[in-house]
């Protein structure tokens, strides 16, 4: 783990105004991940925007870490579904070239 | 310049307590809220007019001003100014953006204000609204090539904001594929990082290939002779022509697959698909009088 990607979990929260136990509890559901280096809690920045995603759900929605967890494995069966339902569209569109 | 009514947008009524509002505004916010509806464009305008309604009805000053002058805004010099003034920072905006749209999630928080709004309040919201992003924001931008384009990998440079981006495109790229270049969108706040840029890939079929991941077809149309007896025939594959022996006795729809004929494997440098070309028997038309008599003695025969 390059330390030049990571980013002290401490600069999001002064960034953002929120305690770092929100982005703790975060990591104990497993929702994001924090790194220990020197004594010291980062993320990694490809997480940031999610983690974004998830102050905003939290402040401008108040919806509460458990309601995050939620709503983001249903954004994840979504893309997925999204993925499939585009995939298959194609396909349709290919066959019914074909049968003309 | 069309009048907002912004407490039909929250669904209140004119006397709602500040807690109606923000209750109003939250319940709705969840229900169209960007991060919720990924791509969906109707759900963005949807909450950029709530959140629009928000930052006037929830601000004691604004709501104020608004019930006051809000159904008489009318085309005074006030207008007047603060629609060149938002004209100018189009301009600058667009200037700026080199015809790249902000999208994704973060898109609505530099989210457009209708004309009435900017008009009464000039410009962005005036209770500051959400806080400003850590990470920049993302960019989104749409290609259009054709097939044959992405036939072999491909280098391009774009020019986003001024500064030239080196795109490899590999051979085989999907329509609709996204490829995402990692810290060229927005400049990040606070030692952030940056956005990252996606581009979406529209890729236009101008061939008369049809295309399915990495495999191509083509129908052929074979005449009646041929397909009895057989022959060759010289088929267009994507990069040059092939013979091909049409055993006798060919049936229509007969498929033939020619193995690596197709197209690139996306990231899989020298790996082709299949070519599957299918026939077509073609009937004559308008016999003679001698081919229908001979068809006939045919006919007999069987």
């Amino acid at each position: 783990m390059e330390k030049q990607n990571l980013i002290l979990i401490q600069s999001i929260c002064v960034h953002y105004d929120i305690d770092q136990s929100f982005l703790r509890e975060l990591h104990s559901i497993g929702r994001i991940e924090i790194y220990f280096l020197e004594e010291k809690e980062f993320i990694h920045e490809e997480h940031v925007g999610e983690i974004e995603k998830m102050i905003r759900m939290y402040k401008d929605l108040n919806v509460n870490i458990e309601g995050i967890d939620v709503v983001f494995n249903m954004l994840e069966k979504e893309r997925q579904l999204k993925e499939e339902l585009a995939d298959l569209k194609r396909q349709l569109q290919f066959y019914r070239e074909n049968t003309k | 310049m069309d009048f907002v009514d912004y407490y039909k947008i929250l669904g209140i009524k004119k006397d709602a307590s500040e807690k109606d509002i923000k209750k109003a505004y939250r319940k709705l916010a969840r229900k169209y809220h960007p991060d919720l509806n990924p791509g969906d464009a109707k759900a963005e305008q949807k909450f950029k007019q709530i959140n629009e309604a928000h930052e006037v009805l929830g601000n004691p000053e604004n709501r104020k001003k608004y019930d006051k002058y809000g159904k008489d805004w009318m085309h005074g010099e006030e207008y007047e100014k603060a629609r060149q003034q938002q004209q100018q920072q189009r301009q600058a905006y667009q200037q700026q953006s080199g015809g790249f749209t902000g999208g994704g999630s973060q898109g609505f928080s530099e989210g457009d204000f209708s004309d009435f709004f900017e008009s009464m309040f000039g410009g962005r919201g005036a209770t500051g609204g959400r806080s400003s992003q850590f990470k920049g924001q993302d960019l989104r931008a749409e290609l259009q090539l054709n097939l044959t384009d992405v036939f072999q990998t491909q280098k391009q440079v774009l020019t986003i904001n001024g500064e030239k981006i080196r795109l490899t495109i590999p051979a085989g790229i999907e329509d609709g594929q996204t490829i995402k270049i990692k810290g060229k969108g927005a400049p990040g706040m606070n030692n952030g990082p940056n956005g990252d840029l996606f581009i979406e890939f529209n890729i236009v079929n101008n061939t008369d290939f049809k295309r399915d991941g990495q495999h191509l077809y083509k129908t052929i149309d074979l005449d009646l002779y041929t397909a009895l007896l057989g022959g060759e025939l010289t088929v267009d594959t994507f990069d040059g022509k092939v013979k091909l022996k049409i055993a006798p006795e060919t049936e229509n729809e007969t498929k033939v697959r020619l193995s690596g004929k197709g197209f690139p494997v996306y990231k899989k440098e020298g790996s082709f698909g299949d070519l599957i070309i299918t026939y077509q028997i073609k009937i004559p038309k308008n016999l003679s009088e001698k081919e229908k008599a001979l068809f006939k003695e045919l006919q007999k025969l069987r």
